[in-house]
């Protein structure tokens, strides 16, 4: 007996609300986008500047008392955070201090991270010393970071425009990228919403999305493709229909394996990527559901041309004569 | 038409057999490492019983490259510098001073009385009293100019003097400028690199990036700011009277005097005078060069006032010895051969081309030519690397066994050849980041685990189109070859999209997301491998063996 999540054969109509689901994913993108105008995101220092310290002790962590120490030293803004993680003994007690980059320095100086260690030693007698990790990033890098992680997505989402418009015709494209644009600002939103911290990792995490949501919606298409050709008579709606409801077992179950890889890493890969694999696991999910109802829906919104009859134009847009 | 020709099956199993044999020392990771640095060793000369033993616990023919294990793993330091190359601007400014000077006073008769008049650091700005002899001064000035190789060729000289007024401005060249940035940074990398080196930690990595910046990564260091100290050491340089020579390091030194280890003869050791006749500081450049009979040398150059005591200490010691002495180690000792007045000389020895190279190299990694600045600095410390370790093996164990077992219950036979061919994906993907030298890192293992994921999407691609070729009451053997075909065109569009993002993360990101980067792209390419070559040939072979009337996936 097979486990079948999704049964042989189905028949859903996708887009008998299709004004519906543009209206859903528009209101959540923007949701999304206000709540990123309203908030901001909780940068990292990557993209900020500063200095994190991660912290250890042996006894529970009392974050007022090492504010307390903290502040006599007139670092500015310092905030404490207490990390709880699933994989953490009983004497590991675990917080993160951040504290913003210093006027006239660019990277943290050796003296200030001794200072805080002493203080924070006199406030914590249980407090382990050296620290876990330091890491230091100047304004001067964070802003050429920032720079480089948005031009990353946009080069990825531009490169992946022009390989779909190659590949299948440019209604695909447009719609293939409105998912992706989606998706990457769905996922800016949780992380604005949810205050997550948003780091260099995430804009790794995000290009991810961005190849694992097309990777889905290039399925969907490439099965379009081909039954547009095999179906001449039927119309797009009814085509689009199809092409979903066929490929719908895999990308159900290649969803499930993905998610079930992401999800175990969520829970046992300890707290220096959790937020990094969350993005993920929001990406699969967004992305798979971008796919049928984002990227399909434009492209059944925009039409395609349906002239077949110059075979000569799509012949070489072909790679099923490949030779495997 | 399940037909595969021999040749490819041959080359299949042997890309296999290949790949998992350069990824098997990952699984005997610290043995294979403990083998790997006794062997170094032994090669050194260090060749001592427990050190062949060590070496021995892992044999030779097999494959002994491992994968690099990034600082987050690892833990560590990392720093990334930007060298303030103007500083250098202002130095070469000071040294041009006496000649400017000289050579205006040359031409007192045209231009007047000179007067320096206060200025930016980076330039000389000199009053002269007769402005009507101002294009003699530039004339003058520009006759000390030197040119300069640059790539665009000829034209450019290094110093640039202009008009403003009664005031003469001489500043460096743009093109000096970019060739006086390109040495300065070179050399602070060596010098960086150096002082790494003394502390002999293991695998150090120090590179340049971009035009400006060094990053230097250093595993096993307790924290960024010891990192620092090692590099912000400055290295003193001098050039000391020579008492004596000998064996001895517990030699009793006279008054003012001290015992330094030779740093190229073993057990040698030289008493000198403590106070050096002349310091690093006083020395303006040192090159790789001849003597009239054709050996190898250094010539060096001292500042003005450096130049005078060298001068004088020569004319004085024709004969003697002299040390210079770097770091408390007596690099050479040559011999005064005759009264050197002009400032410059020229080290002779019994040297070889590349000893006289790194001779001048060392004498001018004297000091940092610049002050680094600090733009980056990240320490991991080894326990939290560690931890990163336990928990993404634990992950990436755990994610396997479920995506493996969802495979076979999901499609049965056909998901056990899927999970044949996962194990040996993941397997492959070790052997190439061996193979290629590349560095793991905490990213890079999300990257391998979201591999695990992805790769078995080819054949579910692939599995799922069999399904539907067998509803169209195809027989198996046609089901299976369309199935394969028709799939093939989503898989390629499919991974080459996904690969596209890969290629662009590997060339934008940096350290840990460029790990990332490398694993999700050979996550690609080998998935696509196994899906399309691995368990299409197990599919064809156990459909030769069975020949079945029905098949179920």
């Amino acid at each position: 007996m097979r486990l079948k999540l999704v049964p042989q054969h189905t028949s859903f109509d996708f887009f008998s609300r299709w004004k519906l689901w543009l209206g859903i994913s528009g209101l959540m993108m923007i949701v999304a986008f206000t709540s990123f105008m309203l908030q901001g995101l909780n940068y990292g220092i990557d993209f900020r500047g500063g200095t994190t310290i991660r912290i250890q002790s042996a006894q529970e962590i009392d974050v007022g008392a090492y504010r307390d120490a903290i502040s006599p030293l007139d670092l500015g803004d310092v905030s404490i955070t207490e990390i709880f993680d699933p994989t953490f003994g009983p004497t590991e007690n675990v917080a993160m201090i951040r504290i913003q980059a210093q006027e006239g320095s660019e990277a943290v100086t050796a003296e200030m991270v001794e200072k805080v260690g002493e203080v924070l030693a006199e406030a914590d007698p249980e407090l382990k010393l050296p620290f876990d990790s330091i890491e230091s990033v100047g304004p001067k890098v964070s802003g050429e970071l920032i720079q480089t992680a948005v031009l990353a997505v946009a080069l990825a989402i531009g490169a992946v425009l022009v390989y779909i418009w190659l590949r299948f015709e440019w209604q695909f494209a447009l719609g293939a990228v409105a998912a992706l644009v989606h998706d990457v600002i769905l996922t800016i939103g949780i992380f604005s919403e949810l205050q997550i911290r948003f780091d260099l990792a995430i804009i790794a995490a995000l290009l991810t999305i961005v190849g694992y949501s097309l990777n889905d919606t290039v399925v969907v298409f490439d099965r379009v493709r081909e039954n547009l050709r095999k179906y001449k008579k039927k119309d797009l709606k009814e085509v689009l229909n199809i092409s979903i409801n066929e490929t719908l077992s895999r990308t159900v179950m290649t969803s499930v394996t993905t998610l079930l890889a992401l999800i175990s890493l969520y829970v046992l890969g300890g707290d220096v990527i959790r937020g990094f694999v969350f993005a993920m696991i929001w990406g699969v999910i967004v992305g798979t559901y971008s796919s049928v109802f984002v990227a399909s829906t434009i492209l059944l919104w925009l039409g395609v041309k349906r002239d077949w009859s110059k075979p000569s134009k799509n012949a070489g847009n072909q790679f099923a004569n490949v030779d495997a | 038409m399940l037909q595969i020709d021999t040749w490819k099956r041959v080359l299949i199993w042997l890309v296999c057999v290949t790949g998992l044999l350069m990824a098997l020392p990952n699984a005997f990771y610290t043995r294979v490492e403990q083998s790997n640095d006794a062997k170094t060793a032994i090669e050194l000369g260090i060749d001592t019983p427990e050190m062949q033993a060590e070496a021995a616990q892992w044999p030779n023919w097999l494959p002994s490259s491992l994968v690099n294990l990034g600082l987050d793993l690892r833990g560590g330091a990392h720093l990334l510098a930007e060298v303030r190359v103007s500083d250098v601007y202002e130095s070469r400014m000071e040294a041009m001073w006496p000649e400017i000077r000289d050579a205006l006073r040359d031409e007192r008769e045209s231009v007047g009385t000179i007067r320096k008049q206060a200025s930016e650091p980076d330039e000389i700005r000199v009053r002269i009293s007769q402005p009507e002899g101002m294009s003699r001064a530039l004339e003058v000035v520009r006759g000390l100019a030197r040119q300069v190789q640059t790539l665009t060729g000829v034209g450019a000289t290094d110093i640039e003097a202009r008009a403003e007024g009664d005031t003469i401005v001489i500043q460096l060249s743009e093109a000096e400028k970019l060739a006086s940035d390109d040495r300065t940074v070179r050399q602070s990398l060596e010098i960086v690199r150096r002082r790494i080196d003394e502390v002999g930690t293991r695998e150090p990595t120090i590179q340049r990036q971009g035009t400006d910046r060094i990053l230097i990564q250093v595993p096993g260091i307790g924290s960024a700011g010891e990192l620092k100290d090692i590099i912000g050491t400055t290295a003193q340089l001098t050039f000391n009277p020579v008492a004596g020579r000998g064996t001895d390091p517990d030699a009793v030194p006279g008054i003012g005097e001290e015992v330094v280890p030779s740093l190229d003869e073993s057990g040698v050791y030289y008493t000198i005078e403590s106070a050096p006749v002349v310091t690093g500081e006083d020395l303006v450049d040192a090159q790789p060069s001849f003597n009239q009979n054709g050996q190898p040398a250094v010539s060096f150059r001292f500042n003005t006032s450096g130049a005078r005591r060298f001068g004088d200490y020569t004319r004085d010691n024709v004969g003697a010895p002299f040390a210079i002495v770097l770091d408390d180690e007596v690099i050479s000792a040559p011999v005064i051969n005759q009264h050197i007045p002009g400032g410059s000389g020229i080290i002779t020895g019994n040297f070889t081309v590349e000893e006289s190279t790194n001779l001048a190299v060392l004498l001018r990694a004297g000091a940092l030519p610049a002050r680094l600045e600090f733009l980056e600095e990240r320490t991991i410390g080894p326990e939290l690397g560690q931890d990163s370790i336990d928990a993404g093996k634990v992950a990436t164990i755990v994610a396997f066994v479920a995506v493996l077992t969802f495979m076979a219950l999901s499609y049965g036979l056909f998901g056990i050849f899927a999970n044949i061919a996962l194990i040996i994906n993941v397997g492959l993907i070790f052997g190439l980041l061996s193979l290629i030298g590349a560095t793991l890192t905490l990213p890079g293992i999300a990257g391998i685990v979201l591999t695990v994921g992805m790769a078995v999407d080819a054949n579910v691609l692939i599995f799922e189109r069999i399904r539907e070729e067998l509803k169209s009451a195809k027989g198996p053997a046609r089901a299976i070859d369309l199935g394969y075909e028709k799939a093939l065109s989503a898989i390629l569009d499919a991974n080459v999209t996904t690969f596209i993002t890969a290629v662009i993360l590997f060339a934008m990101g940096s350290g840990p997301v460029r790990g990332f980067a490398i694993t999700l792209g050979l996550g690609i390419l080998t998935s696509v491998f196994t899906a399309i070559f691995v368990t299409r040939l197990m599919i064809v072979i156990w459909f030769e063996r069975r020949r079945p009337k029905m098949i179920e996936v």
